[in-house]
């Protein structure tokens, strides 16, 4: 008599596995750099080529390594969140202009703000290997020490702001 | 004749493919050049290998590899270098892991549980099937009514 309810026990099942996997984001690449130190990089800095940004600036304060380039639609989109997470000072926000041409960055900042403390210059997207880079925007999360521990594919918004990285940010604070 | 001149010209067009453009490479190196970049997954264009993609980032990896093996890489620290930096997605074919058992044995599996279920079910129904001898006397009686009439 148990047979008689095989049907619906597997229709619950597959509900269930639809419920979870119909909601997950099939093209997010989870990223082996979350908990490893931030891969070490050496690039001119954008606005003064004559000098250098690496990994080591990023060290002894929380930071967002926030990959972006002019060509970029999604980049645009966050600017304004991107520029108010950096008026809050919490964090201090580095960038990593990724495969662009200096010129069109420079002139990006200049008509929409320039919210970094410091602009790598990745012409070749290299460093965006070593980083993992698949798709700008991406945005990292990186504690005082170094190490990565959080990495956010896609436009950073007020809603991940305080519901992500807030949160993760007020841990590493007291670390 | 303009189809098989255009399919014609199309499968003479395939060596031109980006990827297969390796200046400089003994063959041996072309060779392993060719399969590592069959077995990498561009990130972008998900459902492609290195090889097919036309992704930006597909060349920049292609590029990659290709400093890779010139450096005198073994497949295997390309694929870690790779793998240390993307994670396993970047392979084409993942990998066996406990994470992953599911994804290999899972079709085969079900398959298999498919084919048993259907034989199982089968056998029950001949044995429903197989006639009850009153029942079959008391339908042979009505049938012979119903011719009768």
């Amino acid at each position: 008599m148990s047979s008689r309810y095989a049907p619906l026990a597997i229709f619950v099942v597959l509900i269930a596995l639809l419920a979870v996997g119909l909601r997950l984001n099939p093209r997010l690449v989870p990223s082996p750099l979350v908990d490893k130190p931030a891969p070490a990089f050496d690039l001119p800095n954008l606005k003064a080529p004559d000098q250098r940004f690496t990994q080591a600036d990023l060290l002894g304060k929380i930071s967002l390594v926030n990959i972006w380039a002019s060509w970029c639609v999604s980049c645009r989109a966050e600017h304004a969140a991107l520029a108010e997470i950096a008026r809050a000072g919490r964090v201090t926000v580095y960038g990593i202009n990724y495969k662009d041409e200096r010129a069109d960055a420079l002139q990006w900042l200049n008509t929409l703000g320039d919210p970094y403390r410091a602009n790598g210059f990745d012409y070749d997207g290299r460093t965006g290997i070593d980083w993992g880079v698949y798709g700008t925007p991406e945005t990292f999360l990186v504690d005082k020490r170094g190490i990565i521990r959080y990495k956010l594919v896609g436009p950073i918004s007020p809603q991940v702001w305080e519901e992500i990285l807030l949160p993760l940010i007020g841990q590493l604070e007291h670390s | 004749m303009k189809r098989v001149v255009l399919v014609l010209a199309f499968l003479l067009a395939q060596p031109l493919l980006a990827a297969n453009v390796t200046p400089g490479l003994s063959p041996a190196a072309e060779a392993r050049y060719k399969a590592l970049i069959g077995e990498l997954r561009c990130l972008v264009c998900q459902n492609q290998s290195l090889l097919d993609s036309d992704a930006n980032l597909a060349a920049d990896l292609r590029r990659e590899v290709l400093k890779l093996i010139e450096s005198g890489q073994s497949d295997a620290q390309i694929i870690e270098f790779l793998v240390a930096r993307y994670g396993d997605f970047v392979l084409y074919r993942p990998p066996l892991k406990a994470t992953t058992v599911l994804l290999w044995a899972g079709p085969g599996g079900l398959l298999v549980v498919g084919l048993l279920v259907v034989g199982l079910w089968s056998r029950r129904r001949r044995v429903v099937q197989a006639p009850d001898p009153e029942q079959l006397a008391k339908l042979r009686a009505v049938a012979r009514e119903v011719q009768d009439v």
